[in-house]
C-alpha cells in the first residue's frame, strides 16, 4: 500500500490482458482530513434527533437534518476538487480512524478510502440526499413524527456514506446493515398500515437472504487473503484460485441482488413503494439500491479473475432488466410502474458491471444519471400525489399537466431522460450500456435494446395516464402545484437529469474511474457508435409509438379491466414472484415447521409426559404399601435387616 | 468363660422381643418386647465385653440404657395421650398415617 515505486498496473491479468488496478492509498492530508466529518455530521445528526426524541426536537429536526448533509455534501464538493487536482497515480486516499477489531489474527480498522468511485457516490448521496431532504420538509409538512423522519433519514445518510467509504469489506458491512434497517424503518414509517408494516417486513427478511452472501463473502475474503481491506486484497488477488474467486463473485452477486433488488430477490421492491415518496426516491431508486452495483464495482480485483461470476452477474442484471420492464408496464400504482422501472435500470447497471473493466465505468455512470432522473421522477410522483390527497392509481390522474405545471415539466425531463430522448442525460448511459453489451454477446445486446424499447412504452404510458388525455379525478379533488420547498429540488434534478450526459464528455467518467477500476480497450463493434445510437433511438421511438397508439388515443377506464391477455395478467402480479416464493420457500418452509411442531407435540412432549405419567401410576402402586399399620413397617425393617444379617453371613463363609 | 449360653440367652430374648413386637396390637405390650430386645443386646455387649476383657461394651450397654430410659419417657407419654384421646392403646387403631 505503502510503497511509492508502483506503477499504477503493476500486473496484467492472464486473461483477456487488461489491468487490474491495486489500490494504493496515500494518506489523508488538507481538506481529505476532513473525510470522517462526512460521516460523522449526518450520524450526529440521527443521534440527536433520535436520541432526543420526537417532541424536544420537533421545532428544528428537519432543519438539524437538511443542515448536516448539506455540511457533508459541501465537504463532499471540496474533496471531489481537490482529488481532480491531484496526479492520477495518488487520487486513493486513506484515512485512518481506529483499529475496530483486534482478535488474534483477524483485524479490521475502521478506515475510509476515498478514490474516484466512492468520491461520485458522495456526491450522489449527499447532493441527491440534500435534495430529498429539503423536498422532505414540504412533504411531510403535515406529518406528526416529521422529526423521527428526518431522523431516520439522515441515519440512512451516514449509513450510506460508510458503506462507500469504508475501506474494508467489514466496514461496507456495517454500512450494509445500516442502510438495510434504515430502509425499513422507512418503509414501515407509517406502520399503522399494515400494509406497510409488512412490506417492511418483506423488505428486512428478503435482504437478510442477500445478506448472508455478505457476510460469508467477507469471511471467505479472510480466510483466503487474512484481511478484509480492500488495498491488500487487491495488490495479491491475482493469486488466489479461481475456485476461490468465483465463489466470492457468486457471494458478493447473491449481496447485491438482495439489496438491488436483482432477480431472484426482487419481490421486496415493488412492496417497498408503501413508504412515503421521498424515502422511495432516496433509498430504493437513488442510493442504496445502487449499493450491490457498487459492491461488485468496488470488487472489480475479484470479478476480474473469475468469468463465471461475471457471466453470473450478467444474466442476473439481463433478466432483471426485462423482468422489471415487463411489471412497469402492467402497474396502475404510479410508485409501483416507477419501482419496476427501477429494477430495470439496476438491471442495465449489474449488466454493464459484469461486463468487467469495459463496462465499470458505464455502470457507474448510468447509477448516477439514474440517481438524478428516477429521484426527480420519484419527487415528481410524490409532488402529484401531493395534488392528488395521496392518490396513487394512475387512472384516477389525467390531464394534469395544467394543474402541476412545474411537477410536468420536471418530470417530463425525467421522462426524456430515462427513455434516452438523445441530448438527455439517459440516452449517453443506457446508449453505452447496450453499445458494450453488444460487445459481450448479441443475445445480452438484443435484451437490453427490447429493454430500452419496453422502457420506452411503460414511461410513454405513465407520462400520458398521468398528465394527458380526460380528467379521470376522484370527486372533491382539487389539484394544486406543490410548495416552492418542493418544485425547487425537483427543478434542480430535472437541470441534473437534461445535463448529466456531460459527464460523459471527452470520456470525463471513464476516465475519472480508471485508478479505480482499471482500463481496457474498446471492443470492436460490428457497427460504428453513432449506428447503435441510432438503431436505440429507433427502437425507443418504437416503444413511445405503441404508448401512444394502446394508450394515449384511447380512454383510459377509471378501473382496471379485467379481460386482459396472460402476460398482463402475469406483469400485474409482479411475474408471480411472490407466488414462486411462497411456493418454492414459503410453503415447504410452512410445511417444515408445522412437521417439526408436530413432532414437539407428538414425540417430544410425549416422551416427557408418558415419563411422567408412568412415575404417577408407579407411585399410586407403590404407595398402598403405606397402610399406617406399624407391625407391617417392623416387618419391613425386620425383613431388611435380616436380608442384611444374611448377605454378611453369605459373605463371610464363602 | 465360655459365652455361648449367655449369647444364646440373649438370642432367646431378643428372639422373643421380635416376635412379640410383631404379633401383638397392644401399645404397652409392643413398648415392653422393645425393652426386651434392648435388654438382650445389652447382655450379648457385656459377655463381649468380658470376653475380650475391655470395657467398650460395657460402656456402650450403659449408653443404650440411657437411650432406653430416655425412650419410655416420651414413648409413654406418647402412648398415654393416644390412649387418652382414642379410649384404646391398639397400635392397629392408630393406622392414620397413611396413603
Amino acid at each position: 500500500m505503502t510503497s511509492s515505486s508502483a506503477s499504477l498496473f503493476p500486473r496484467l491479468a492472464e486473461e483477456g490482458g487488461h489491468a487490474v488496478p491495486v489500490i494504493h492509498q496515500v494518506p489523508a492530508d488538507g481538506v481529505f482530513a476532513l473525510l470522517w466529518v462526512i460521516i460523522a455530521l449526518p450520524a450526529l445528526g440521527a443521534a440527536i434527533i433520535l436520541l432526543g426524541g420526537g417532541n424536544r426536537t420537533k421545532g428544528f429536526a428537519h432543519l438539524l437534518g437538511c443542515a448536516t448533509v448539506l455540511g457533508s455534501f459541501a465537504i463532499s464538493l471540496v474533496s471531489f476538487f481537490a482529488l481532480l487536482g491531484r496526479d492520477e497515480t495518488d487520487r486513493s486516499v486513506g484515512q485512518f480512524l481506529w483499529t475496530w477489531v483486534d482478535a488474534g489474527s483477524f483485524r479490521a480498522d475502521m478506515a475510509l478510502l476515498y478514490d474516484p468511485l466512492s468520491a461520485l457516490f458522495l456526491l450522489l448521496i449527499t447532493g441527491v440526499g440534500s435534495l430529498i431532504h429539503l423536498y422532505s420538509i414540504g412533504y411531510m409538512e403535515h406529518d406528526e413524527r416529521r422529526a423521527r423522519f428526518f431522523g431516520y433519514l439522515n441515519l440512512f445518510v451516514a449509513a450510506m456514506l460508510m458503506l462507500v467509504l469504508s475501506d474494508n469489506y467489514l466496514g461496507v458491512f456495517l454500512g450494509w446493515e445500516g442502510v438495510g434497517l434504515a430502509s425499513y424503518l422507512l418503509i414501515g414509517f407509517w406502520q399503522h398500515k399494515p400494509s406497510a408494516a409488512v412490506a417492511a417486513k418483506k423488505a428486512f427478511v428478503v435482504n437478510r437472504v442477500g445478506d448472508i452472501g455478505m457476510a460469508l463473502g467477507t469471511m471467505l475474503v479472510f480466510a483466503t487473503f487474512g484481511t478484509v481491506a480492500f488495498a491488500p486484497v487487491s495488490e495479491v488477488a491475482g493469486e488466489a484460485p479461481t475456485a476461490t474467486m468465483t465463489a466470492l463473485g457468486l457471494l458478493f452477486l447473491l449481496a447485491a441482488c438482495g439489496k438491488s433488488a436483482q432477480v431472484p430477490l426482487q419481490s421486496w421492491l415493488l412492496d417497498a413503494m408503501e413508504g412515503p415518496t421521498p424515502v422511495s426516491a432516496l433509498i430504493h431508486a437513488a442510493t442504496m439500491v445502487t449499493a450491490g452495483v457498487y459492491l461488485v464495482v468496488r470488487s472489480n480485483f475479484i470479478y476480474d479473475y473469475t468469468e463465471v461470476a461475471q457471466t453470473a452477474v450478467v444474466v442476473v442484471g439481463t433478466v432483471t432488466l426485462l423482468w422489471g420492464a415487463i411489471i412497469g408496464c402492467a402497474k396502475d400504482d404510479i410508485k409501483k410502474a416507477l419501482a419496476g422501472s427501477t429494477m430495470s435500470q439496476i438491471g442495465y447497471m449489474m449488466l454493464a458491471a459484469g461486463l468487467g473493466p469495459y463496462g465499470y465505468a458505464f455502470a457507474i455512470f448510468h447509477l448516477l444519471t439514474h440517481g438524478f432522473f428516477k429521484a426527480n421522477m420519484f419527487l415528481g410522483a410524490g409532488s402529484v400525489m401531493h395534488a392528488m390527497n395521496d392518490d396513487v392509481d394512475m387512472r384516477h390522474y389525467g390531464a394534469l399537466q395544467k394543474a402541476v405545471p412545474v411537477t410536468f415539466l420536471t418530470f417530463a425531463m425525467g421522462y426524456l431522460a430515462i427513455i434516452g430522448f438523445p441530448g438527455f442525460s439517459g440516452f449517453w448511459s443506457k446508449d453505452k450500456i447496450i453499445e458494450a453489451s453488444f460487445g459481450e454477446s448479441t443475445l445480452v445486446g438484443l435484451c437490453a435494446l427490447v429493454g430500452a424499447g419496453i422502457t420506452a412504452f411503460y414511461m410513454t404510458r405513465v407520462m400520458l395516464m398521468t398528465f394527458f388525455g380526460q380528467k379521470r379525478w376522484e370527486e372533491g379533488v382539487h389539484p394544486h402545484e406543490s410548495p416552492k420547498i418542493m418544485t425547487v429540488p425537483l427543478i434542480v434534478l430535472a437541470a441534473l437529469s437534461v445535463l448529466g450526459g456531460l459527464l460523459l464528455f471527452g470520456d470525463f467518467v471513464t476516465d475519472w474511474l480508471t485508478p479505480a477500476v482499471g482500463a481496457v480497450a474498446h471492443h470492436e463493434l460490428a457497427f460504428a457508435p453513432w449506428v447503435f445510437s441510432l438503431i436505440v433511438t429507433v427502437v425507443v421511438a418504437v416503444g413511445v409509438t405503441i404508448a401512444w397508439l394502446t394508450v394515449g388515443r384511447n380512454e383510459v377506464p377509471r378501473t382496471a379491466p379485467q379481460n386482459v391477455s396472460f402476460v398482463t395478467r402475469a406483469a400485474r402480479a409482479d411475474l408471480y414472484g411472490d407466488a414462486l416464493n411462497e411456493e418454492l420457500l414459503m410453503r415447504p418452509g410452512d410445511r417444515f415447521v408445522t412437521g417439526l411442531v408436530g413432532f414437539d407435540d407428538k414425540g417430544v412432549d410425549g416422551v416427557v409426559n408418558g415419563t411422567g405419567t408412568a412415575f404417577a401410576g408407579m407411585s399410586g402402586t407403590f404407595r398402598k404399601l403405606q397402610t399406617g399399620y406399624v407391625r407391617s413397617y417392623a416387618l419391613s425393617v425386620l425383613s431388611g435387616a435380616v436380608l442384611v444379617v444374611v448377605a454378611l453371613l453369605a459373605v463371610n463363609l464363602t | 468363660m465360655d459365652p455361648t449360653p449367655f449369647i444364646g440367652l440373649s438370642a432367646i430374648l431378643f428372639t422373643i422381643g421380635c416376635i412379640g413386637v410383631l404379633v401383638r396390637r397392644n401399645a404397652i405390650v409392643i413398648f415392653m418386647c422393645v425393652e426386651l430386645m434392648l435388654n438382650a443386646s445389652n447382655l450379648a455387649l457385656v459377655t463381649f465385653a468380658r470376653v475380650h476383657g475391655n470395657l467398650d461394651g460395657q460402656v456402650a450397654a450403659f449408653f443404650v440404657m440411657v437411650v432406653a430410659a430416655a425412650e419410655v419417657v416420651v414413648g409413654l407419654a406418647i402412648i398415654m395421650t393416644i390412649f387418652r384421646t382414642r379410649r384404646s392403646a391398639s397400635v392397629d387403631d392408630a393406622s392414620l398415617l397413611k396413603y
